[in-house]
């Protein structure tokens, strides 16, 4: 399933572009400095961007990240696909199968040294061809949550899907095993996995540069 | 399977790999007969484009047979084929807009990280052309796995031989939409840096859509001469005052439009280099942007700019006052070459386009490496290398 834990701090572009013009920008850093002396601003009401993309500080106190991609199909036939359980594992690389048990899923996860880990959730929340939001039960090894939306994008482009996921690490051995299939980054996961998502549903396959099947 | 590899700067080498197979329902093997060394591929040698590894199969214009097919392939085995070098889903928000080169789906997943932090949006899918673009093996090799076979590759009829269709596959488009990008109008006069191949077609398809005089700008006398013959007039900017000879050419007005078919000259795209570049240039002044400042400067006021030309990172010193306030418009882009093929082949079965006197060298694969160094190091007599696998190196 997608992880999210913290949005990722990638290379800047901003501190690229800084370097690039150091002479210059020093002397409008300054200009910029002295302009803010006189434009403070005291209150800040909240705005209409998701919480997530809030600046560091606001942010660490969210556990919760997500992302959003607008896929070229229409709104019932992504929910449909994502609905069953099952259909995750063709494009979530390291959940190695699904069953499912009515609204309970098991989801066989992949780790180093041959290991499994096992996610039990339950479907908490459903309303058809809108939104589906799931959590971990007391069985699971992981403790996680999660709820994908599907909207109608604009201007008839598809649907607009957002996943949004919560994710305690577990303590321990099983944690450090976690934490490696997830490459410390659950947000690249999550990134991966929405994009191979879209990849399967409008290209009806998933792009690779492998020159060979195995 | 024979194949070009890279290992680094100026060591390229043809080497055997195990031969593709068909990975997903959409692919198709093509056996390559004919693959052209691009002006961009030199960018790859230089090794001034992050995201190569060593072993990595190059090349981006190639054609050949069918000669396998997935489950979701429409080609059938025995055709011939041009690839275009870009990859495309062809049902993603931007193929279906014909912007085949943002296609969203042709670069894998994981891949996608490593240009999405340096442009803001990940890349598309390329072949033979670093991992930043899916690191898909290229097609200077006998054979190629193409993806999305069912979007890219065009069909050739019989009666046209691969040197006159295979450049379909990148730099007759390319040029082709360096014109388009320039928005011609009846009787402008056009002024084109760089008499490479994708400035020369560009300079003959400025022509067929109705510029009235053509200036070309390079300091390559077989280039020039190349140009001249297409009907361009010429400026050689070792012996000549680009800027002010424009003005004197134009009647004083400046092009009406101005394209940059150069791109970056042994710059790099990624932090370190752009540093080196900033310390060289306190020393020695090197600008590796030239014709793009020059072409700015120079285009009329309300003109336009069209950049065919490959840029990577980011520009020092870019004439952004010239640029707002005289009012010009800036068109760029990696080629949409789907959108282009079956209008530019039809003119080609037609006689009005030709490409063929563009080729200076035929070389068998196993000569890559020779083809390469001379295509660098001696461009007044290389102006374009097609090899051609399953041919005999002549002793
Ligand atoms: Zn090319
Ligand atoms: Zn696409």
């Amino acid at each position: 399933m997608p992880l999210y834990r913290s949005a990722r701090r990638g290379p800047d572009p901003q501190t690229l572009a800084l370097l690039a013009g150091a002479g210059a920008a020093a002397g409008i850093a300054a200009l910029a400095l002295s302009q803010s002396r006189h434009n403070r601003v005291g209150f800040r009401p909240g705005d209409d961007a998701p919480g997530r993309t809030a600046r560091s500080g606001l942010q660490e106190a969210r556990p919760q990240t997500g992302r959003t991609i607008t896929i070229n199909r229409p709104r019932a036939e992504l929910f449909a696909f994502w609905r069953d359980f099952a259909n995750l594992a063709h494009f979530m690389e390291a959940v190695e199968h699904v069953t499912v048990a009515g609204d309970v899923s098991r989801w066989t996860i992949a780790a180093p040294l041959g290991r499994k880990v096992t996610l039990e959730t339950r479907i908490i929340e459903e309303v058809p061809d809108r939104l589906i939001a799931w959590r971990s039960t007391d069985a699971s090894e992981i403790r996680a949550e999660g709820a994908v939306t599907f909207r109608d994008a604009p201007a008839g482009r598809g649907t607009e899907v957002e996943a949004v996921v919560s994710y305690v690490p577990p303590y321990g051995e099983l944690g450090r095993l976690v934490a490696k299939v997830f490459r410390q980054e659950p947000a690249i996961q999550g990134r991966h996995e929405l994009r191979r998502f879209k990849m399967l549903m409008e290209a009806g396959e998933i792009a690779t540069s492998r020159n060979r099947k195995s | 399977m024979r194949a070009l590899t890279w290992h680094g700067k100026h060591d390229v080498r043809v080497e055997t790999h195990p031969d593709p197979e068909i990975v997903n329902p959409r692919d198709a093997i093509i056996e390559v007969t004919s693959t052209a060394i691009c002006g961009s591929d030199l960018h790859l040698y230089d090794g001034v484009i992050p995201g190569l590894l060593a072993g990595d199969i190059l090349g981006h214009e190639f054609m050949g047979r069918v000669v396998e097919t997935g489950p979701k392939s429409t080609l059938k085995k025995g055709q011939r084929v041009v690839v275009p070098f870009t990859i495309s889903c062809g049902h993603c928000f931007f193929c279906e807009r014909q912007q085949y080169s943002a296609c969203d789906n042709s670069n894998p997943a994981e891949k996608q990280d490593l240009s999405e932090p340096l442009y803001g949006h990940a890349m598309s899918g390329l072949f033979g052309y670093s991992h930043l673009t899916g690191g898909y093996p290229g097609g200077q090799a006998e054979y190629v796995r193409v993806p999305f076979s069912d979007i890219g590759p065009i069909v050739i009829p019989d009666g046209l031989d691969d040197d006159q269709v295979l450049f379909l596959s990148d730099i007759l488009p390319t040029g082709w939409m360096a014109a388009e990008n320039a928005g011609i109008e009846e009787g402008d006069t056009v002024a084109v840096w760089g008499c490479g191949p994708v400035g020369l077609f560009a300079i003959q398809s400025a022509l067929l859509m109705g510029a009235g005089k053509v200036i070309a700008i390079d300091e390559y006398p077989t280039r020039l001469a190349l140009a001249r013959k297409l009907g361009a007039e010429v400026i050689d900017f070792k012996r000549t005052r680009v800027l002010e000879a424009l003005m004197e050419m134009s009647g004083g007005l400046g092009p009406d439009a101005v394209i940059d078919a150069v791109g970056m000259e042994a710059h790099g795209m990624m932090p370190d280099t752009i540093m080196d570049n900033m310390k060289q240039r306190v020393g020695i002044g090197a600008d590796s942007a030239h014709a793009l400042r020059e072409a700015i400067m120079a285009v009329r006021k309300g003109g336009r700019v069209s950049i065919p030309g490959v840029y990577g990172g980011f520009l020092d010193k870019f004439p952004l006052g010239a640029l707002m306030e005289k009012g010009l418009t800036v068109r760029t882009g990696q080629t949409h070459v789907q959108r282009y093929t079956e209008d530019l082949l039809r003119r080609i079965g037609e006689g009005e386009i030709d490409t063929t006197f563009l080729i200076s060298h035929r070389l068998p694969l196993e000569d890559a490496a020779r083809g390469y160094e001379n295509f660098r190091f001696n461009q007044n007599e290389w102006t374009k290398v097609v090899l051609k696998p399953g041919t005999e190196v002549a002793q």
